[in-house]
């Protein structure tokens, strides 16, 4: 990797001001950026550690809301997230436990690594981006492949939660990277249902409307019987072609239902 | 299991303390003083004219001691290739330069250009992104049968074409084994690739050269599986330095799976550079280096047809591979699919007429040579693969079509130039059957069915030769080396023993097994007896450890060399007691005359070797240390017959192996839980290539997944728990342990099986798929399933 410096800001308002110059990066756990600076595809002159920071730890929950602070790792979230299920089974899903015990929730979504977990979680359950400047609604935040809604030196201090009736994430892994290949998350709540889909669009995190009207009428897998996902938009590469993974989100969707009950 | 630890006791391995506890020492644990780093600039197009190599900014950078480029290689030795295959039509193969550093033209992604040499490695990384390359990119030549197209672009334009051979084995059998297919009663045929693989041992490679400038004496610590080989090779063909000057010491080694065995550019690198700055040079390799740099193992593009008769007994069997040497000639890469697959096409079967037909291409790729197996996991598969087949299209149970064409008696000269000298494949089969529970599979198989799972089951039999030899032979066949094994035995005056062998370990557990067999024909505990290996100024010279050699070949070097140790002691020991030497007995550590009270302990004896003051001094001279060179009259031939059985997702093509079991053949075995380990080991990367890995690349010669994000590895919860059983054991006839060899076996005997049990999930579920192409991804499963 290239040199740089590093800031341990212990608030908020301190990683704020230490982002301010333009060759400041911010670093979660790490799990995405340092792996990026050891093969010197990115080179900022300081990076920002928001590990630090005590207030962007945490679990809570408060009227049918799970609020998780940005830097909580998965592991974390694994352990501590029991009034969401659906959400603690994909944070002990995600990579291994070394991945686990470093990787925070609020790196993963400002990475918006489009075959991640948790952008699927966060726009599966309907959830809010808090950050140190305003909240960003998930249905808003995740803008292309890589790309948030996010501006320049922007924090994520927590996501909200909303906990759902019933929820289900399925992945298929990708064999080598154990990255979604295609990853579904699906929710049911009194306003309706949520299915939103990772690793499968070159556009990165989707919901799949149709799929979330059907089940909204009836939520069974049988719903889901005459839909199919038209591969043009879908990734193809050597683990998957587009039809492979259109199937994949028919099968994983129907199994996220069953799961979900 | 033996109360005295010798052969055929598992003791636990003793190398394990130390490499469990963090305290091996790898080449990279070795720091030199005053070293420099290495950061090699390597060329990031697979093909081209490399025009300027323009150093002057990189070299003014700070911490750069000196840069090299492949001008700074002129006149010196290119890497040599260590094996000359003559064609089908008496012409030895096209064997191009390979210049240490690029020379001309860059011709695979990862070819190094430059390497610059700085007080940290940051700082010659920082250097070489200074380097300004002209290269004029030239269309790449990836697909090996695009490759032998008139006019295909050249890797190497000195030579006539793509072509390094074109070897027909035994072309004297070609018209015979036409005629018998012209006359068969039904002919299957089968057209399949064997996946290229990336090794992938867990230490990557490390070099660090070194100069004494005041003794002119070079050293190189490298990973290598043979140091005496890299020291011949290195020495004698590229530096021009002779062995007494050089001394290559490859310390604990983390895997090699056969990409240790080569001789690499990097190693003749640091070497030279030492000596030119005066300093040591290390290099470790990144494991991104490390996909475009080992060389890989596999890429055989093949069709295989059998012939049979109405009653599916084999009447001939004929080949057709193209095999992918990548851009240069790795150390051994010509023998991989001519000796080491085309002598292996008759597994275990009595197929009376062979031919095998290998082209051999050069492409713009990383090279390709042995990888654990080397030939024979090619052969196994397309042979066990073409079987299933045919016992599809006959209607003919795979068993059973096996066991009617089985080898019974030995020793069985086959048709492609080996002889066997022992197996029992019935009773590998029988074992297997047993062990595998196959008459369960049924039961098994509903339910699975009943979770909507489809379940299949695949059975296969291997062949493997361990040991190559005898050198006088592979001679003939084109090996530039001998290939016998060595070992001094020092018996030290209070009774110890130190071992030092020409062979070495990169896992095998060595340090374990070897004592066993030399404490075993003394007598003595296991743990009076230590192993040297690894440096060639303490070990006798020896080829290395590969081709699961290291047993039956060092082995019996140790057996010859504590032989005459014995016969010494003998001598002494009749001295001591008065006696002749002919009535001397040893056992349990103990010298008795026979047929009398009187003994003298093993440590009184070899006391009087080195206090010689009650000694026939002249008769024999004092001390007690004897080298053997252990030559082989044959090959070892370990069989044995494997069992899969998978699950398959129907919605989604995914395979899951329930179970694995392996009845091997491996002759006598010295240490049963390390031969588990070896079996367990091997069907893992086994079950790798049939599910996981493939090194994938695109049209312009770039590796698509040259890291673990892309190249899956297998993992522990990809595996079942294995049954291995290794209790039907026919003694190897000719070495004195009576032992074959087990290291590759796994990995030859498992793609088959994998491939097989998945195809019969699909076809009992209706599916007409007679084959899939390795590795059985979820996606390529599911596509077989729906086209």
């Amino acid at each position: 990797m290239y040199a740089f410096d590093i800031e341990t800001p212990s608030s908020v308002e301190e990683a704020a001001e230490a982002l301010k110059s333009d060759e400041a990066q911010a670093l979660g756990g790490g799990q995405t950026l340092i792996p990026t600076l050891k093969q010197r595809l990115a080179s900022p002159e300081t990076l920002v550690s928001l590990s630090g920071i005590a207030s962007m730890k945490g679990i809570s929950e408060d009227g049918g809301v799970l609020t998780i602070g940005g830097g909580t790792t998965h592991a974390e979230v694994a352990a501590g997230a029991g009034a969401y299920p659906a959400l603690a089974a994909l944070a002990g899903g995600i990579g291994d436990p070394a991945v686990r015990n470093r990787g925070t929730i609020g790196g993963s979504l400002a990475n918006n690594d489009p075959s991640a977990c948790y952008p699927a979680a966060a726009l599966g359950s309907g959830a809010t981006i808090v950050t140190n400047q305003r909240e960003i609604a998930a249905d808003d935040f995740f803008t292309d492949l890589f790309e948030t809604a996010l501006d320049e030196g922007e924090i994520i201090t927590a996501v909200k939660f909303p906990i759902p009736q019933a929820a289900s994430y399925q992945k298929f892994d990708q064999p080598a990277s154990r990255f979604a290949l295609v990853g579904v998350f699906v929710s049911r709540n009194g306003d309706g249902v949520r299915v939103a889909v990772t690793g499968a669009s070159e556009g990165g995190v989707f919901r799949w409307s149709e799929a979330e009207q059907a089940l909204g009428k009836e939520f069974r897998t049988d719903a889901l019987m005459d839909l199919k996902v038209n591969p043009a938009n879908m990734i193809g590469d050597i683990h998957g072609t587009q039809e492979y993974r259109a199937h994949l989100i028919g099968v994983m969707t129907k199994r996220a239902v069953a799961a979900a009950g | 299991m033996p109360a005295d630890g010798g052969i055929g006791a598992s003791n636990k391995r003793r190398e394990d303390v130390r490499f469990l506890t963090g305290r091996g020492r790898y080449t990279d644990d070795i720091n030199a003083r005053g070293q420099a780093y290495v950061y090699f600039l390597r060329s990031q197009v697979a093909h081209g004219v490399l025009k300027s190599v323009d150093t002057a900014a990189a070299s003014a950078m700070p911490g750069v001691v000196r840069i090299f480029t492949g001008a700074d290689f002129e006149g010196v030795g290119g890497i040599p290739c260590g094996w000359q295959i003559t064609d089908r039509h008496g012409e030895p193969m096209q064997e191009p330069a390979h210049p240490v550093l690029a020379q001309g033209k860059v011709r695979h992604v990862g070819d190094p250009i430059a390497a610059v040499v700085a007080e940290s490695l940051e700082q010659a990384r920082d250097a070489a992104e200074a380097i300004a390359l002209d290269i004029d990119v030239l269309p790449a030549v990836v697909d090996m049968k695009e490759a032998l197209v008139e006019g295909a672009p050249k890797v190497h334009d000195d030579l006539t074409s793509n072509l390094c051979y074109d070897w027909g084995f035994v072309e004297e059998n070609k018209g015979a084994v036409e005629e018998a297919f012209a006359g068969a009663h039904h002919v299957t045929s089968l057209e399949l690739r064997n996946n290229r693989l990336v090794a992938n041992p867990m230490e990557p490679r490390v070099a660090i050269g070194d100069y004494d400038s005041a003794a002119g004496d070079s050293t190189l610590y490298t990973t290598s599986q043979n140091p005496h080989v890299i020291r011949l090779l290195m020495g004698a063909f590229v530096l021009g330095i002779p062995e007494h000057k050089l001394r290559v010491i490859a310390p604990d080694v983390g895997g090699g799976f056969g990409t240790k065995i080569f001789h690499y550019a990097e190693e003749a690198f640091c070497t030279f550079a030492a000596k030119a700055i005066d300093r040591p040079v290390k290099w470790t390799a990144q494991r991104s280096e490390s996909f475009i740099t080992d060389a890989h193992g596999r890429d055989h593009v093949t069709k295989i047809e059998l012939a049979l008769d109405a009653e599916g007994h084999f009447l001939a069997l004929r080949t057709d591979t193209h095999a992918n040497m990548g851009a240069y000639l790795s150390t051994f890469a010509p023998s991989v699919p001519t000796w080491l697959h085309g002598t292996l096409m008759a597994g275990n079967y009595k197929t009376p007429l062979i031919y095998v037909n290998v082209k051999a291409v050069f492409t713009n790729t990383v090279p390709v040579d042995a990888y654990r197996g080397a030939g024979r996991p090619e052969a196994t598969f397309q042979l066990e693969r073409v079987i299933d087949k045919a016992a599809i299209e006959m209607g003919i149970d795979p068993i059973a079509l096996r066991r009617r064409n089985f080898i019974t008696e030995f020793p069985y000269a086959t048709p492609v130039a080996v002889e066997y000298d022992t197996g029992d494949y019935e009773a590998t089969m029988s074992k297997l059957e047993d062990i595998a529970d196959l008459a369960g599979f049924e039961k098994r198989r509903a339910a699975s069915a009943k979770n909507g799972k489809l379940r299949g089951l695949g059975v296969n039999c291997y062949i493997e030769a361990c040991g190559i030899a005898p050198s006088n032979l592979v001679g003939q066949l084109g090996a530039r080396a001998g290939l016998y094994e060595s070992a001094t035995v020092r018996v030290n005056a209070t009774g110890g023993l130190v071992v030092m062998t020409g062979s070495h370990s990169h896992g095998q557990g060595h340090e374990t097994s070897f004592p066993q067999v030399v404490a075993d024909m003394i007598g003595i505990d296991p743990s009076m007896v230590e192993i040297v290996h690894g440096d060639t100024a303490n070990t006798p010279m020896g080829m290395g450890t590969y081709g699961s050699r290291s047993l039956a070949v060092g082995g019996s070097a140790m057996v010859r060399a504590t032989e005459k140790i014995i016969a010494k002691a003998k001598k002494i020991a009749a001295h001591l007691m008065e006696a002749a030497d002919s009535d001397i007995e040893l056992k349990d550590g103990q010298f008795s005359v026979a047929g009398t009270d009187k003994s003298v302990a093993w440590g009184d004896v070899t006391l009087a070797a080195y206090v010689p003051h009650n000694y026939p001094l002249e008769d024999i001279e004092p001390g007690l240390e004897e080298t053997a060179f252990y030559d082989p009259a044959n090959f070892t031939y370990p069989s044995g017959a494997y069992s899969c059985e998978v699950e398959v997702d129907p919605e989604t093509g995914k395979v899951t192996i329930c179970a694995f079991a392996a009845a091997d053949d491996f002759g006598n075995i010295v240490n049963p839980m390390i031969v588990d380990g070896q079996v367990h080991g091997g069907i893992g990367q086994g079950i790798g290539q049939a599910l996981l890995e493939n090194a994938v690349y695109d049209d312009d010669g770039q590796l698509l997944n040259g890291s673990f994000m892309d190249y899956a590895m297998p993992r522990a919860d990809d595996l079942p728990s294995y049954t291995v059983d290794h209790s039907c054991q026919t003694p190897c006839t000719h070495n004195p342990l009576g032992v074959k060899g087990c290291g590759e076996a796994g990995a030859i005997g498992s793609p088959p099986a994998v491939v097989n049990a998945v195809v019969d999930a699909l076809r009992r579920a209706g599916h007409d798929v007679t084959h899939i192409d390795m590795p059985l991804s979820p996606n390529r499963v599911w596509s077989a399933m729906n086209s």
